[in-house]
């Protein structure tokens, strides 16, 4: 009885960030189903992408609600929707880049692909290690830090491998067209922005979880 | 009826209690907006009735025994003098005891009407003004340290630890309430409890006067908790230190502690059961131990938080609001009686004109027991400005630290940002030196393909003249060896020694540096390495050296090879990398 209300916004709390984890999973399945040619499977991903969006910002707008309404956490709760809303980004980039996949259907040499899946599995792995951070904030502030450190780390690789593609493209790939260049130079940004994103994330969780500390 | 008139000045302290001192226990909960004012309003009111009722008693007969005000027109002149203080202090933003107020008006009193004070109790009260704020510092750092630990420990959400932790205010705000009331009713009502005798039966029930007292006390200080504390408790964030609701609960749960430690008849009894000396059950300032408490959690986290001019204005207040209070009590004691002729002692003889006489009672009745009292304001006063110098000291330590610490750190970001300017301007001469160099190499290409444009042109208007020569001799064999003459001049042409000479010239004179070096560094090196190795360095490939030295591609390769040999050249180096180094 007396933490009902607060279970209520623990379990919405808990479903959004499900729902950021699940949808850099299925950012990372649609590229590699873009890059391997599975059309099908990509569609798939987009369309579920699509609805975990929607599903997201009706669940960031309930806890807010909830959190308002119910006068939970009066000193934090805007730093907490901060956090919330960048978390958001995330899923908003994701659902936004796999739709220029579709839209735009680059065209990605065979030399490069594997370099494109791999920069795609590093950007992910630093917006799921930010969304592993984001939970410990909730439940153990200490360990936040050492969490966000994996962040930093995989939003630096992402960087590298993104330049070393760029370079590759504009210096190695002779035979392709400057706008074949041009294009598949802002596919990199695009999935690079995913780790961007997350280091954004990271720096106001390390924030958050000192307050908390403190 | 005419004596509940009088009751209106108490009333009035009461309700100045209320709306200023249930922010000291809600003040938090409510600006940070964890619980409402409403629900804060109502919990407090019914804990102090609660508190006021059932534990108030003690308090009330200690500061009944200080001096026996007697008289309706005494008590109502006290509270009101004492509320007025209060009023005034509070607006100049004094950290004000309402005790201490009280008993100043009270002293004021027995100065007046040549009552004997008892200065057994006043030591006491005295004694735990002094004490009180020192156990709420003592109390809170404990309960700080405990709380942090238990929320560093706990791995419960932040949701349900925030639920907690609000459970846990209201909590300790109602035992905060309640001991407010028991301890505090005091200051209200316990100058009236020799001179109100009221009764009233209600059925069988008779209710006497000292629990009407107190029970009317205890609704106007919930009266002025609901009126009047809001804007208190809303502001209340900005105090001496912004508390979190951690720190919060160890404030108000110590606040509540030392107010009902020194309110409660059952803890002194328990503690004269044990052995020991029994609690004095005497009113204490809440405010004052908020402060104490509030430092004493500063003094956990950092002296810094502390901010030390609300601890000076405490210890002035400690000073100035007894004697304040006392002196104005005693003049309009003196307007009171002589102006309105109302009494305010029982006793007949009242001294005819007190300020002129002011001397006598002083020094000849009391002098042992004044001195005392003087003596322990004293001490106090002493006390409050050596902790405050203390602090001040160990504050002015940490700040000097603070300032080398940056000041170190601006040392080295200048540093760091000097020898950042540095490289940047080496690089900036290096890259220039690089760019003349390339651009004087480019003059000089520039030069020679003149020159060479020049005497290709002269020698094929040379060879154009020959074959006209040719064409225009008749004789066959004049002819012929026209032609072979011209082929044999062509082919010795075709050796490229002359320009081979040239471009080695000119590439000496641009890169005179580096056959400098060659010449100092590889002394056994042949004229047909060195020149070799300029070629490579201008940029040739084996395929282009071939015909300027008249010799095969292959031979070129045999001579590259030997030339990696003799400058002793690991397999993995480049030679022509390696001409660029040198």
């Amino acid at each position: 009885m007396l933490f009902s209300k607060a279970n209520q916004s623990i379990e919405l709390i808990d479903k959004f960030l499900n729902c950021v984890d699940q949808s850099l999973l299925l950012f990372k399945e649609g590229v590699k189903n873009y890059l391997y040619n599975n059309t099908e499977n990509f569609n798939n991903d987009i369309i579920q992408l699509a609805s975990c969006e929607v599903e997201s910002d009706k669940l960031r707008r309930e806890i807010e609600k909830t959190l308002f309404m119910q006068s939970l956490m009066p000193q934090i709760r805007g730093d907490i929707m901060r956090l919330l809303e960048e978390l958001d980004n995330i899923i908003d980039q994701s659902k936004k880049n796999l739709f220029q996949f579709e839209v735009e259907t680059p065209h990605i040499p065979a030399e490069i692909i594997q370099d494109f899946v791999r920069l795609t599995q590093i950007s992910v792995s630093a917006g799921e290690s930010v969304v592993t951070a984001a939970k410990s904030y909730f439940t153990d502030p200490l360990s936040v830090n050492e969490k966000i450190h994996r962040v930093y780390f995989y939003e630096k690789e992402a960087d590298l491998l993104a330049d070393i593609i760029r370079r590759k493209i504009f210096r190695e790939m002779t035979d392709l067209r400057l706008s074949e260049k041009f294009h598949l130079r802002y596919f990199t940004l695009h999935i690079e922005n995913i780790s961007d994103t997350a280091e954004k994330v990271a720096d106001l969780l390390s924030i958050m979880a000192i307050k908390r500390i403190v | 009826m005419f004596s509940y008139l009088f009751l209106t000045s108490g009333l009035f302290m009461g309700w100045s209690l209320g709306a200023n001192d249930a922010a000291n226990i809600f003040g938090t909960a409510v600006s940070s907006g964890i619980v409402k004012f409403k629900k804060a309003a109502i919990i407090a009111s019914v804990f102090v009735i609660l508190g006021a009722v059932l534990q108030g008693s003690g308090t009330t007969h200690s500061l009944s025994e200080l001096g026996s005000v007697d008289a309706l027109g005494g008590a109502f002149t006290i509270a009101i003098c004492s509320a007025i203080v209060v009023a005034l202090m509070t607006k100049y933003k004094f950290p004000i005891s309402t005790s201490q107020a009280v008993v100043g008006a009270i002293l004021g009193w027995c100065y007046f009407t040549s009552t004997v004070v008892n200065y057994a109790v006043l030591t006491q009260i005295v004694g735990v003004w002094v004490f009180g704020p020192i156990l709420g510092a003592v109390f809170s750092a404990l309960l700080y340290l405990l709380v942090r630990k238990i929320i560093r420990k706990s791995t419960l959400h932040l949701i349900k630890m925030e639920s907690i932790i609000r459970f846990s205010l209201i909590a300790v705000g109602a035992f905060g309430a309640y001991s407010l009331g028991a301890n505090n009713i005091a200051n209200v009502v316990g100058v009236f409890v020799n001179s109100f005798k009221f009764t009233i039966s209600l059925g069988g029930l008779q209710i006497g006067s000292t629990e009407l007292l107190l029970l009317f006390g205890g609704l106007a200080i919930s009266f002025g908790i609901f009126t009047y504390s809001r804007k208190i408790m809303e502001t209340v964030g900005g105090g001496i230190l912004a508390l979190t609701p951690e720190a919060a609960i160890a404030v108000v749960l110590s606040l509540a502690m030392v107010l009902f430690i020194f309110s409660s008849t059952n803890l002194s009894n328990f503690s004269l059961f044990l052995g020991f000396p029994a609690i004095p059950l005497v009113p204490v300032s809440s405010t004052q131990i908020v402060v104490g408490s509030v430092v004493g959690i500063g003094l956990v986290k950092g002296m810094h938080e502390i901010k030390l001019n609300t601890i000076k204005t405490i210890a002035f207040s400690w000073v100035t609001t007894p004697i304040l209070s006392g002196f104005f009590t005693f003049l309009s004691l003196f307007l009171v009686k002589n102006i309105f002729d109302i009494q305010v002692s029982s006793k007949a003889e009242i001294i005819a004109n007190p300020i002129t006489q002011i001397v006598q009672p002083y020094h000849v009745h009391f002098p042992f027991e004044l001195n005392t009292a003087l003596v322990s304001l004293l001490i106090i006063a002493l006390g409050s400005i050596s902790v405050y110098f203390l602090i001040a000291r160990f504050r002015n330590k940490e700040n000097e630290r603070v300032r080398e610490l940056r000041f170190e750190e601006q040392m080295k970001y200048s540093e760091f940002q000097k020898s950042l300017s540095e490289i940047e301007v080496n690089t900036v001469q290096l890259e220039n030196t690089t760019l003349a160099s390339r651009l004087e190499e480019k003059r000089s290409e520039l030069v020679t393909y003149s020159l060479n444009l020049g005497e290709q042109r002269l020698y094929l208007d040379s060879i154009s003249k020959v074959i006209q020569q040719a064409i225009d001799e008749s004789n066959l064999d004049e002819k012929n060896l026209i032609l072979k003459n011209q082929l044999v001049t062509m082919k010795q042409k075709m050796s490229f020694t002359d320009e081979v000479d040239k471009i080695y010239s000119e590439a000496e004179n641009v890169h005179k540096s580096f056959i400098e070096n060659l010449n100092q560094q590889y002394p056994n090196l042949t004229h047909q390495d060195k020149r070799l190795l300029v070629l490579l360095r201008i940029g040739l490939s084996s395929k282009e050296i071939s015909p300027l030295l008249n010799i095969s591609i292959k031979s070129v390769e045999i001579s590259r090879y030997r030339l990696r040999k003799k400058l002793n050249l690991d397999k993995d180096k480049n030679l022509v990398e390696f001409t660029k180094t040198i």
